[in-house]
């Protein structure tokens, strides 16, 4: 039924603006004009709407940037994460400076020069003095631009390890996180897609014995301060790791091990203070994977040391957990 | 070819050589394929605003109501997203756009009476069509369409078993895009020769006009990078059905281990993104010379820096082919190469900076005549510089590790390259209407579909930023599953309000587009008081352009409102006066 009506309304829309044009054509045809030709007088109502429609526009971004400031990610809870947030703040104080001078200009002149028949424009081919200026400025400050960010990068993609670095392996598959400790050792023991069988998701080698002591979780406890490396595996597809809060992404490959390094700034929660009690540290897929691509997730949880050792130490190892069971 | 022979009904509107008439099936199919892919973002955009609500819309698809389970799940949403893009991107924003105006307006602007070769321009149209009903055909499917995204990364394009779509929907897939890209070889060899070869007397390069540079200057990209992405499609053919390892590794799936070992998935995305980035330069370039065209005549002034706007797409290109991998900082590629990328990239905003004033200054001191054309001209320019300037994000490495694949990206790719590449094929088909068809647009219905187009787009993809810096990955089925983006449904609702009003303007254009062509009013010669070629010939249409002699070229095509001329426009073809020096 909604159907029909839909169809009715669709046909009756149609046939309303055939008679629309229709009539105004026949008015023009009274008047002795041509109905499309466009006068002074639309000149000056379109000249109008730019200012109005575009100022509306400019009011509108404004806004939204005030209404949904709140829903935006809380400042980054790792220490690259800091700069690239003080280069978010640059970058986008930049690029919006830019945005209000220019798209003001634009509908500004839109209505300043809109046309009439009496009027003749200014023949103005090319000015070399104002070709060069408005090229220069872009390239210098673009090039601060590219200095400040690659600095940022160089940091942020920064994996060296140190004796407290953390290792953990992150790993993917339709549609679940798994993750594995370094155990004593802070060596992960080595691992075989082929050797994934029964309760050794992972695949992991126990013959090497840097595997002994590994300890498999589906959540990842983190110690506040404390420099950690991530290492991302893929069973099936590519996935892609996002820990938005830490600024942290990088994607899950099958056939190779990626990773990524960084170090929490605040404990979980001291984030539930300021965020509100429901607040969670969550890796996300963010690399399309299948059905269930937009609910992957396991939770996070930054500590103190004392927490997290108390944690660790209730976890099995993949010795008791793998071998014994056989 | 000279003079004008019979022609049949076959040869005249189906197996045509007339490049005139082959522009119109580009734009018709074109502008099918447009409705059909804005109508699956409706369908999702209902989704995304309304989880697990089934709404009218739903009923329409092929899915629906062959074998309907239940509503649209998620695999059907990754379909609509695939099928989308993919729609949008290839058949609309790249053969409706460039094998549109390209047909049309390269042998007409440079004075000559066909393409350099009818016949493979006839088949670049039926090999883009037969593309066109292979790609529908997979929506019929009974697995579903490709769903593994657009830019169909393996292994999850590759594996049947990881999504229903990579099934025959994905074979389909790889079929219509091989078609689609010996089609738009054919067209590109063709626009090349024609351009280089087939200019009339007295038209140089440097009096070509804008429209022509940039349709060149794409037309190269493409016979550049198409092949690399058909070379990359074949390489998938064979991991899928002949047991290569080209892009697949230690693969598990459904319990199986595959047997497949020592490819990298990563080689994928380095080929398919050297034809992925200067794709979007395809899509660009097009529109960019279709508004410096349209922006000059309104205005009545000479494009204002003619050399630097032609130096400005040239290093545009040229800079196009070293960059694609900013759409890989996140796949773990050594971080020097990311470096190197960031670089490149950035460097891009200097001369589309460059452009955009240029455009502000052809407008500064104008005579600005609001043709619904120069409308969609102005919403490309105005939407070059709001999605531009979210390029510089994106471009950077460092910033771009927290907004990759988020709805950041959803919002800054739509306005730059969607919007803006969209826009202008908006005023190429306003302006040129009269050319194609001998007869006007309605002005006020264009006026109308501009302004509820103008605030319905931003209405969609400006709020998009905010959902990226809230942290929303693109491609969700639906964002119920994760408690941080619980305050984001308010957006999510506005945006698809706005989308589904930018939808229903977009029935005034359908409406005004075939209802003048039957009825609209007669259009004179040179409706806009045009400089260039096209405007000579004569209203109706016959084969070879113009009825005796090739026009002769002697000055450049933006001789407006020159001091000491009568009219404020002075046709290419009029002879310099004497002690009158080129612009």
């Amino acid at each position: 039924m909604t159907n029909i009506l839909i169809v009715v309304v669709v046909i009756l829309l149609l046939a309303t603006l055939v008679q629309i044009v229709r009539v105004s054509e026949l008015l023009s045809d009274i008047k002795n004009k041509d109905v499309n030709e466009v006068t002074d007088k639309d000149n000056n109502t379109q000249g109008i709407l730019f200012l109005i429609v575009g100022f509306g526009f400019l009011i509108f971004v404004v806004w939204q940037m005030v209404t949904w400031n709140h829903l935006l990610l809380p400042p980054a809870s790792s220490v690259h994460g800091a700069q690239i947030d003080t280069l978010m703040k640059i970058s986008m104080g930049l690029i919006l400076i830019v945005f209000f001078v220019l798209s003001p200009i634009l509908f500004y002149f839109l209505y300043k020069y809109r046309g009439k028949k009496s009027n003749k424009a200014y023949f103005f081919s090319h000015n070399n003095k104002l070709e060069v200026v408005w090229t220069i400025v872009p390239t210098i400050i673009l090039t601060s631009l590219i200095i400040f960010g690659l600095k940022t990068w160089d940091k942020s993609m920064n994996v060296d390890v140190s004796e407290s670095t953390t290792i953990i392996e992150v790993y993917a598959q339709q549609f679940n996180w798994n993750a594995r400790y370094s155990g004593q050792d802070n060596t992960l023991g080595k691992a075989n897609f082929r050797l994934v069988k029964g309760s050794n998701i992972l695949g992991v080698d126990m013959l090497d014995a840097s595997s002994a002591d590994d300890k498999m979780s589906r959540e990842v406890h983190l110690v506040i301060d404390k420099p950690v490396l991530l290492k991302f595996r893929s069973q099936d597809v590519i996935h892609s790791a996002f820990l938005p809060h830490f600024r942290v992404q990088m994607n899950c490959v099958p056939g190779m091990t990626t990773q990524f390094g960084f170090t929490p700034t605040k404990t979980t929660a001291q984030m539930k203070e300021t965020e509100g009690d429901d607040f969670e540290y969550i890796l996300l897929c963010n690399k399309i994977c299948g059905a269930s691509h937009y609910n992957m997730q396991m939770k996070f949880i930054v500590e103190t040391q004392e927490e997290y050792d108390v944690w660790l130490d209730s976890q099995e190892n993949l010795e008791s957990k793998l071998l014994t069971q056989k | 070819m000279s003079e004008h022979h019979k022609e049949s009904f076959i040869t005249k509107y189906v197996f045509t050589m007339d490049h005139k008439m082959i522009a119109k099936q580009f734009l018709i199919t074109g502008m099918f394929m447009a409705v059909v892919g804005m109508l699956m973002s409706a369908i999702f955009r209902v989704q995304l605003a309304n989880p697990g609500e089934s709404s009218i819309l739903y009923s329409l698809l092929p899915g629906a109501w062959l074998n309907d389970a239940g509503g649209l799940n998620p695999d059907k949403y990754l379909a609509l997203v695939t099928m989308h893009g993919t729609i949008l991107v290839f058949w609309v924003l790249t053969a409706g756009l460039s094998g549109t105006f390209a047909n049309f307006l390269i042998p007409l602007q440079i004075g000559a009476r066909d393409m350099a070769s009818g016949f493979l321009n006839m088949l670049s149209y039926w090999f883009f069509f037969i593309a066109t009903v292979v790609l529908l055909s997979s929506l019929f499917v009974e697995t579903g369409p490709a769903s593994g995204g657009w830019t169909i990364y393996p292994p999850l394009s590759a594996l049947p078993q990881a999504i229903p779509g990579s099934g025959t929907g994905m074979t389909l897939w790889l079929i219509s895009i091989t078609l689609f890209v010996v089609g738009s070889l054919l067209g590109g060899l063709n626009y090349i020769v024609t351009i280089l070869n087939l200019r009339t007397i007295g038209m140089t390069m440097q009096r070509l006009p804008l429209t022509i540079w940039a349709l060149l200057i794409t037309a190269i990209l493409g016979v550049l990078s198409f092949p690399v992405l058909l070379s990359c499609g074949l390489l998938l053919i064979f991991d899928r059905s002949f047991g290569t390892s080209f892009y697949l590794s230690d693969i598990i799936i459904n319990g199986e281990a595959l047997h497949n070992e020592g490819g990298s998935p990563i080689l994928f995305e380095h080929l398919f993104w050297f034809l992925g980035h200067p794709e979007v330069y395809i899509i660009l370039l097009p529109a960019l010379g279709i508004v410096s065209e349209v922006i000059a005549v309104n205005s009545r002034k000479p494009i204002f820096g003619y050399k630097a706007m032609v130096g400005a797409l040239l290093l545009i290109a040229f800079l196009s082919f070293i960059v694609w991998g900013h759409h890989m900082f996140m796949t773990g590629m050594n971080p020097f190469l990311g470096s190197v990328f960031t670089f490149t990239t950035l460097l891009i905003a200097i001369p589309s900076a460059v452009k955009v004033f240029n455009y502000l200054a052809t407008l500064w001191r104008g005579n600005i005549r609001f043709t619904p054309a120069m409308l969609f001209a102005i919403g490309t320019v105005s939407a070059f510089i709001t999605g531009g300037l979210t390029g510089i994000i994106l471009g950077d490495s460092a910033l771009d590790i927290n907004v990759h694949d988020t709805y950041f990206v959803v919002g800054h790719f739509h306005i730059v390259m969607g919007l803006s590449a969209i826009y202008g094929m908006f005023a190429g088909v306003y302006h040129w209407f009269p050319k194609m068809y001998g007869r006007m647009m309605n002005k006020n219905l264009g006026y109308i579909h501009f302004w509820g187009t103008f605030i319905c787009a931003y209405g969609v993809f400006f709020p998009m930023h905010f959902l990226g810096l809230a942290g929303l990955p693109r491609r969700y089925y639906s964002n119920s599953a994760f408690p941080m983006f619980d305050g984001l449904s308010d957006i999510n609702e506005l945006i698809t309000f706005f989308a589904l009003a930018g939808a229903i303007v977009q029935v005034f254009f359908l409406f005004n587009f075939f209802y003048s062509i039957f009825k609209g009013t007669k259009s004179s010669q040179n409706p806009w008081k045009s400089n260039t070629l096209e405007w000579t010939t004569p209203v109706e249409r016959i084969h070879g352009n113009w009825p005796g002699e090739l026009p002769v070229v002697t000055r450049w095509a933006y001789d407006y409102s020159k001091p000491g001329a009568e009219e404020d426009f002075i046709l290419q073809t009029e002879p310099l006066k004497e002690g009158e020096i080129e612009h």
